[in-house]
């Protein structure tokens, strides 16, 4: 069985826009099955958290008997600190038009939107442009096909597939139940493929080079490569595109300021490994072979011995604290106890064996919650309480 | 009809309809699943989580009210997991929630207290969260308290104000900790849309919407040796009185009613059935006149349809959101109304009271009720006409307080003078009745023959659909009525804002064109409305229409027109329908109001 330990640089998200328009023509000229086969095997799994096999996905709503579908680009990358969504709709948009387009004429959708972050507003000149281009084209090969910007309206879990439907049906941006999914009901009720500006990046990648050329990159279970936004007590932050599967110790060694005593993995919703667990750690997908899984965006922020664990862990708090959209229990007061539990162990109000309660507290919020956020409050909180008791009371 | 699957519940094999939920598949095999912002009148939410339950496979709980069956799911309702996230979204809530149970109005009703007692949440594991939050508690209604440390934030309340009554004066607003359920602007209660109908009371699970009540200012003057208090009963409260004191759903229980209120010490008790038969002698010769202005005289100026007014939560619905139309309204009182006019003045003069002395009291299936009698208009007797109104709920209060044994009372009948009612006035209190009430007379007045329906029973306007429509032929009318030969009168009933709003959308797209509408603001009618006992649901509610169809077959008298003592109130009071002291007495006028 193949695993891939070294951190490996790739350059193919932000290259070689220039053909989409042979890219477009040659792939609407397959049969949709052949299309969503071609995806399925390059393995793509959805960049914007959930990881959801992207083949499948479009497969499913292909599947669905329905009039109107819809094709949604979500741009509304509201994890703190990351920016990769916005430099491939400012670099190389007409990649994810074309995507959405195939996309399109794969599951039978005729409207495509992109759900703007609203702080992206100064994009979307720029955007509208590529997009009056791009339609033109789409008319000249006779492909029905349009597609128009949705502003979002600011609060991070718009960005969250359903609440991103009410939101554009003019409702409060709350998550709803899932069953039923988008691809069977979405926006509108109607079926809807929804993925990440970064997955329909590649998914352009995959129909111009094959499923083989994604595929052969990465490790089993994660293939492909990674848009990465390194941050915090590193020399070099920015965007990187890194092969998956790397070991997090390579990516310290490469990233980090030789001080590195943990790393958040994913944002606020996902892992803090310390580093004694360094080694043990792949960056991928969750899969038999893989320590850890990848949800978000890929936020890779690093910390050095300076940092408080605590602080961190009340700054993600505070985050969720407020950008729960409230609905459910769990979530809601959830985050509300763990914030005020952890400063209350701090402070001795409440003594240490309350983290223990605060740790069962969050395991129920993520058998519980409504949806993905405090679904994924356990994440941070558990890997930071356990790695940092002694931090978290002293 | 989805196909049937196969599923188990705690190991037992279930046979289901695919599609139905988990927690209505659980309760057909007698598995009872907790749930606080599920309820039967709304669609699902799925957000306090409290119902959820495990199914094998899966590594996250499933909230069984808004998680469909498929076919070999194995569903544990009881597991360790299930009780253990169960008990701490209780005790979550429990921190976030002022419970001072016992100085709480819903104590003892809240279905946030039987949660908590049921599942024995005796720990203090979690922070008390109130201390930090500013709640508030907003008193301007005349109709409803809105008290935000008592609400868990189901939504229950937005549901209903959007989903029945198409409203939409509550709202979610903020987000994270400091979400909570508002009003456009965060305006007090009674600067908003609200129509004050209190669907969104009987909704909701705890204390935090309930009605503003009005016991202590009725015991006082009860107590008070210089008043003199009279009482007036709705239809609709002898059909569910029973349910806050002890009796099945359904049952009439009028006779014990009356000898409860004189046990009360209320000196007069009266129904309002009486006011209810008046209002059709008024509203039917109203809409006759109405039909005569257009079709003979052809006066541009009259307006058809029109429209029933005697539930106060429609006519401030309308007010807000159609203010053009207001012509439309019958400008008959609504029955409580009428009754209050008439209390401080014929019943006065009658008995040789001061008016001033009389204090006026209704018994109301209805909050917005509250509001109609605190309007400044509505003094016409020369003071308050109607002085307090309490609901169904807060009778049942003062029979408890009182120690009254209620099952053991001996029935007993309602006093004279403004007492007697026929089955037309019982009818008020379901969707349908006023129509009803009101076919059975007019189409005798117009041709001296009765209702082509048998036995009175005039069953398209009956039933529980949101808009329902019925027309009649009149045929061979008397000679004063001879235009209306051949008319073929088109009548539309609705309940339920939400229906409301299709009828008046039909009517002034010009798709309808009807010429008598009745609407009532809540589910069902009356027999629904938002000061009725809690819970509600449509089978409650099928059960207490049934109860008030029965209360009108037993009547001797199915007719407003030969209500006794109507005829006697023509005769030495009011001298004919729609004459002077009518005009000044039993009529009003409406106000436009803003959307926002
Ligand atoms: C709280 C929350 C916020 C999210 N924000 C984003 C976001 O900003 N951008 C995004 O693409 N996906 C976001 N997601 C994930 C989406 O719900 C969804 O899974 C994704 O758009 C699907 O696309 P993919 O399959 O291409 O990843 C968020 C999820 C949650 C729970
Ligand atoms: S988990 Fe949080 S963000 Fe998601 S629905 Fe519940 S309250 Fe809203
Ligand atoms: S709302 Fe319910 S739980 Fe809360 S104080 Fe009132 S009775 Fe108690
Ligand atoms: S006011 Fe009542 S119905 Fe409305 S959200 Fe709060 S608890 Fe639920
Ligand atoms: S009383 Fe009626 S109109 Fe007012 S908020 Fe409640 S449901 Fe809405
Ligand atoms: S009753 Fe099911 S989530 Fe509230």
């Amino acid at each position: 069985m193949e695993t891939n330990h070294q951190l490996k640089r790739a350059d193919f998200i932000f290259k070689n826009e220039n053909d989409w328009k042979d890219v477009l023509k040659k792939n609407i000229n397959r049969p949709p099955h052949e299309l969503i086969n071609e995806l399925i095997s390059s393995e793509l799994k959805g960049r914007g958290g959930a990881g959801f096999p992207t083949g499948l996905k479009w497969k499913l709503s292909a599947e669905v008997k329905s009039d109107i579908k819809y094709v949604i680009c979500n741009a509304d990358e509201g994890e703190p600190g990351t920016f990769k969504d916005r430099e491939i709709l400012s670099l190389v948009p007409f990649k994810v038009l074309t995507a959405m387009a195939i996309c399109g004429y794969v599951v039978g959708a005729k409207e495509g939107y992109i759900y703007l972050r609203g702080e992206y507003f100064f994009l979307k000149p720029e955007l509208n442009k590529a997009i009056s281009e791009f339609e033109h084209y789409c008319k000249e090969i006779n492909l029905d096909f349009t597609i128009r910007i949705f502003m979002g309206s600011g609060a991070y879990i718009c960005g969250e597939e359903t609440a991103l439907f009410e939101s554009m049906e003019g409702k409060r941006g709350e998550p709803r139940n899932k069953p039923p999914y988008p691809a069977i009901s979405g926006y509108m009720n109607k079926p809807t493929v929804i993925n990440n500006v970064e997955t329909l990046a590649h998914a352009y990648t995959i129909f111009t080079y094959g499923a083989k050329r994604f595929y052969d990159l990465g490790v089993q279970y994660s293939r492909g490569t990674k848009l990465f936004s390194v941050s915090g007590d590193t020399p070099k932050p920015g965007i990187y595109e890194l092969e998956l599967g790397m070991s997090l110790s390579d990516f310290v060694n490469d990233f980090g300021d030789g001080d590195t005593k943990a790393v958040q993995v994913g944002g606020a919703s996902g892992f803090l490994v310390p580093r004694k667990r360094f080694a043990e750690t792949t960056i991928g997908y969750e899969g038999k072979l893989i320590g850890i899984s990848l949800p978000t965006g890929g936020s890779m922020m690093l910390f050095n011995s300076s940092r408080s664990m605590f602080n961190v862990l009340d700054n993600y708090l505070e985050f969720f604290r407020e950008e729960s959209c409230g609905q459910c229990t769990p979530c809601r007061v959830g985050c509300q106890q763990l914030l005020k539990g952890i400063k209350a162990v701090k402070t001795g109000e409440k003594n240490a064996q309350h983290l223990d309660k605060l740790l069962r507290l969050a395991e129920t919020m993520q058998f519980t919650a409504k949806c993905g956020l405090g679904q994924s409050v356990a994440n941070s909180f558990s890997s930071i309480v356990e790695n940092f008791r002694e931090e978290m009371i002293y | 009809m989805g196909k049937n699957i196969k599923i188990t519940i705690n190991g037992e094999v279930v046979e289901i309809n695919e599609g139905t939920s988990i927690l209505d598949a659980a309760h057909q095999v007698g598995v009872i699943i907790p749930t606080l912002c599920y309820h039967k009148d709304l669609c699902v939410a799925g957000n306090c989580r409290v119902c959820v339950v495990e199914v094998a496979g899966q590594k996250r709980l499933s909230p069984s009210c808004a998680t469909p069956c498929e076919d070999g799911m194995e569903i544990y309702t009881n597991s360790v997991k299930v009780r253990n996230s169960r008990k701490h979204i209780i005790e979550l809530l429990l921190s976030e929630h002022n419970a001072d149970c016992t100085r709480c109005y819903k104590n003892g009703k809240c279905e946030l207290q039987k949660l908590a007692s049921d599942y024995k949440v005796m720990t203090d594991d979690f922070i008390p969260l109130v201390p930090f939050k500013h709640y508030t508690i907003d008193m301007f209604s005349p109709s409803i308290i809105k008290d935000d440390s008592k609400c868990i934030r189901c939504q229950r309340c937005v549901r209903t104000c959007a989903e029945l009554q198409g409203v939409n004066a509550l709202t979610v607003a903020y987000k994270g900790d400091q979400m909570k359920i508002t009003t456009f602007f965060e305006k007090a209660m009674n600067e908003v849309v609200c129509t004050n109908c209190g669907q969104c009371i009987i909704h909701c699970p705890t204390g935090a919407l309930v009605e503003r009540n009005y016991i202590e200012e009725v015991w006082a003057a009860i107590t008070d040796k210089t008043k003199h208090v009279i009482v007036q009963t709705a239809p609709a409260v002898r059909v569910a009185l029973g349910e806050e004191l002890g009796f099945e759903v359904g049952t009439r229980i009028t006779g014990k009613m009356v000898a409860a209120l004189k046990r009360l010490g209320f000196d007069t008790v009266m129904d309002t059935d009486f006011s209810a038969d008046l209002t059709i002698m008024e509203e039917g010769t109203e809409f006759l006149s109405r039909l005569k202005r257009a079709l003979v005289d052809h006066d541009p100026e009259v307006k058809l349809p029109m429209a029933t007014s005697c539930s106060p939560g429609w006519i401030k619905y309308i007010e807000h959101m159609y203010p053009d139309y207001l012509g439309h309204l019958s400008t008959c009182k609504s029955p409580q109304q009428m009754f209050g006019a008439l209390a401080k003045t014929y019943y006065a003069q009658a008995r040789n009271l001061q008016p001033e002395n009389i204090v006026s009291v209704s018994i109301m299936p209805c909050t917005a009720k509250k509001f109609e009698a605190n309007r400044p208009e509505m003094h016409d007797s020369g003071y308050r006409d109607v002085d307090y109104v309490l609901t169904t709920r807060e009778l049942a209060i003062m029979i408890k307080q009182a120690g009254i044994d209620f099952m053991k009372l001996n029935d007993m009948k309602f006093d004279r003078l403004m007492g007697e009612s026929t089955g037309a006035g019982v009818i008020f209190g379901a969707t349908g009745g006023v129509m009803e009430a009101a076919l059975r007379t007019a189409y005798e007045l117009v041709t001296g023959r009765e209702v082509p329906f048998e036995g009175l029973n005039i069953l398209p306007v009956r039933g529980m659909e949101g808009v329902k429509e019925a027309s009649v032929l009149i045929e061979n009318p008397l000679k004063e009525w001879a235009f209306l030969n051949g008319v073929t009168l088109k009548c539309v009933i609705a309940h339920g804002l939400v229906n409301a709003k299709k009828v008046m959308d039909s009517v002034i797209s010009g798709e309808a064109n009807y010429h008598f509408i009745e609407i009532m603001a809540c589910p069902g009618g009356c027999l629904g409305g938002g000061g009725q006992p809690i819970p509600t649901s449509p089978e409650i509610r099928a059960k207490r229409a049934a109860a008030i169809y029965a209360e009108d077959a037993g009547m001797p008298l199915r007719k407003s027109h030969l209500n006794p003592e109507v005829l006697k109130i023509y005769n030495d009071f009011l001298i004919k329908p729609l004459g002077e002291k009518s005009h000044h007495l039993l009529h009003t006028s409406y106000t436009a109001r803003k959307r926002y």
